[in-house]
């Protein structure tokens, strides 16, 4: 019989907060950001950034960086972009997604710069 | 037009209703059953009289047939072939007119093609092994209520599975318990918990109550980890109307996702139900209690690939589907199969998938494969790799067993599911390298790692027993 371990999680812990796919695996390195841009754009999807305060990370809507980044396939290129909006807004939680045009959603969507939880 | 006049008596079915020239029209609906007749009866006759039986025939001929144009409304066989590997039995195909059938109606779909016809004294056995309902019929239903992608959009879900968990024990717990237990999983970092079927409102939790203490749990969880959360609370119940008022009441509270049982709840219900949640903004989880009394024997029943296509017809976001890996039947390509035509725009007919027909949803929404049963963490590469991220993964034992309990429980199989989706997105092959990319994520997660050890030697490994057909010799 092993020890039991305490969960740690409370409301008063802004540590506990998540922020969905991802948010449960340490913060990713930049080559693994890369590989996951690649991921997007092997599937053909859009690469947009959004980035929103953490305290409104619950909201649908966040805020655009600039525009989704339609037929984008270099990688570097929305890399960069995500680089700017979180110098822009060093405090935010910064979204990476790949809008997906034919079934109308999102194929995917990661926060890649965490920001500070509230 | 030529006239026919009336002779009494009993006729060969094959004389009306074998029409080997027949070639279905774009609007007809396509049934393809599997035939274990009575020794001694040829094949045509046989098959035609379940057309007959299925459609506009009956024993004897009658009258009222010359009342009637039986060339537009007859159901025809048109097709027979062998079963691979299998000599006791045949396939046979049938046709029938889309103006046999009600619109929006699986009800009365069913009723024909299942109806008297399987208790007919020709037939030793009768299955139906598929259909091929038409885009016309298909827009005549209404549907999932939402659809995958529209779930996705209310729940803040993308580009993973959803990670779900069946609440236990399935009977006996207080609501109080019970809410406590779906708190600590959603906590722990699950999307969505699952009322057992058994449990409706039994004197040991009434409804009432058990939806109150959910909602409150789902609600702290939600505040506690940022992610929005929900639970499917059961409104199967004796009656439609008691169904609806939980309905009501689940939505009241603010609840984003309610439950039912297609099977033994019924299709009318069920689609009444789904009617419902779309005019009401409620997700509809189904279960399926009672598709293996249908399902199960490979020569008579109901396979489940036809139970599929009804629901997504009558109306449901999530419908189990078996996994492959758990401790349920299934085999991997049928299953692949049933899976796809839950949630694709188009399905191609595909033998070595069990697929007898072309399926076309147009725009008709897809509903969640839900892989639940018998799984837990050592699982999760190979279900990515079979479900992909459109399904809803439901480990119970899987979370609720962890040794630290059901928070350290979910935290594993999240942790678990997003390692293997990382990877998988890198391009690894998940299957193969299942075992390396959970111990690396352990590594951060000693609630992975503790379940990693739990369940390490555990495997379940029954031959499936309704395989697919295929030759043996």
């Amino acid at each position: 019989m092993t020890e039991v371990i305490d969960y740690k999680s409370r409301v008063s812990d802004p540590a506990s907060r998540k922020f969905e796919t991802f948010s449960y695996l340490p913060a990713m390195a930049d080559k693994d950001i890369k590989k996951q841009v690649q991921y997007l754009i092997s599937k053909g999807w859009n690469p947009a950034i959004e980035h929103t305060e953490p305290e409104y990370v619950m909201d649908s809507y966040w805020y655009m960086w600039k525009l989704p980044m339609f037929g984008e396939t270099d990688v570097d290129r929305v890399l960069a972009e995500a680089a700017a909006c979180h110098k822009a807004n060093p405090n935010n939680h910064v979204r990476l997604i790949g809008y997906n045009n034919f079934n109308q959603s999102q194929g995917t969507a990661m926060v890649i710069y965490r920001g500070k939880t509230v | 037009m030529a006239v026919k006049t009336y002779n009494a008596g009993v006729k060969e079915y094959r004389q009306t209703y074998w029409t080997p020239d027949y070639i279905p029209l774009d609007t007809d609906i396509l049934a393809c059953f599997k035939i274990t007749p009575q020794p001694g009866v040829p094949r045509e006759e046989v098959a035609a009289a379940v057309a007959a039986e299925s459609s506009t025939g009956t024993w004897t001929t009658v009258w009222t047939d010359l009342l009637t144009d039986l060339d537009y409304y007859k159901g025809r066989a048109y097709k027979i072939e062998d079963v691979p590997g299998d000599d006791s039995c045949y396939y046979a195909f049938v046709a029938y007119p889309i103006d046999l059938f009600e619109e929006g109606s699986v009800v009365n779909v069913l009723t024909s093609l299942v109806g008297n016809v399987f208790g007919f004294k020709a037939l030793r056995a009768l299955r139906l092994e598929d259909v091929r309902f038409p885009i016309a019929y298909v827009k005549t239903c209404g549907g999932p209520p939402a659809g995958i992608q529209v779930e996705r959009d209310r729940l803040n879900k993308y580009g993973r599975a959803l990670l779900g968990c069946t609440i236990k024990p399935k009977l006996g717990l207080s609501a109080k318990n019970y809410g406590r237990a779906v708190y600590e999983c959603l906590r722990g970092g699950l999307d969505l918990t699952k009322d057992d079927e058994n449990i409706n409102s039994q004197p040991f939790m009434r409804w009432r109550d058990r939806f109150e203490f959910v909602v409150e749990a789902c609600q702290k969880a939600e505040r506690e980890t940022g992610e929005r959360k929900g639970h499917y609370l059961n409104v199967t119940a004796p009656t439609p109307e008691e169904m609806y008022k939980r309905a009501e009441f689940a939505k009241e509270l603010g609840a984003p996702i309610i439950m039912h049982d297609y099977l033994t709840g019924g299709l009318t219900a069920n689609t009444g139900l789904a009617n419902w949640c779309r005019n009401n903004g409620m997700l509809l989880h189904i279960h399926r209690a009672m598709h293996a009394v249908l399902d199960r024997n490979p020569h008579h029943g109901i396979h489940f690939r036809v139970l599929t296509k009804v629901l997504r017809l009558s109306g449901g976001d999530h419908l189990h589907s078996g996994t492959v890996v758990g401790k349920l039947e299934g085999d991997r390509a049928a299953t692949l199969g049933w899976i796809d035509t839950m949630r694709d725009k188009f399905i191609k007919e595909d033998r070595s998938r069990g697929l007898f027909f072309d399926q076309d949803w147009g725009s008709m929404p897809g509903v969640f494969p839900v892989a639940s049963g018998g799984i837990h963490v050592w699982h999760m590469p190979a279900l990515v790799a079979i479900f992909g991220d459109d399904a809803c993964l439901q480990f119970g034992g899987g979370t609720l067993g962890h040794p630290w309990g059901n928070a350290a429980g979910a935290a594993a199989n999240r942790v678990a599911l997003e390692a293997c989706v990382e990877a998988r997105n890198q391009g690894v092959e998940i299957e193969k390298e299942g075992k390396a990319i959970l111990t690396k994520a352990a590594k951060s997660s000693p609630e992975l790692k503790i379940a990693m050890e739990t369940w390490k030697e555990i495997k379940f490994e029954f031959d499936t027993v309704d395989k697919l057909d295929v030759a043996h010799k």
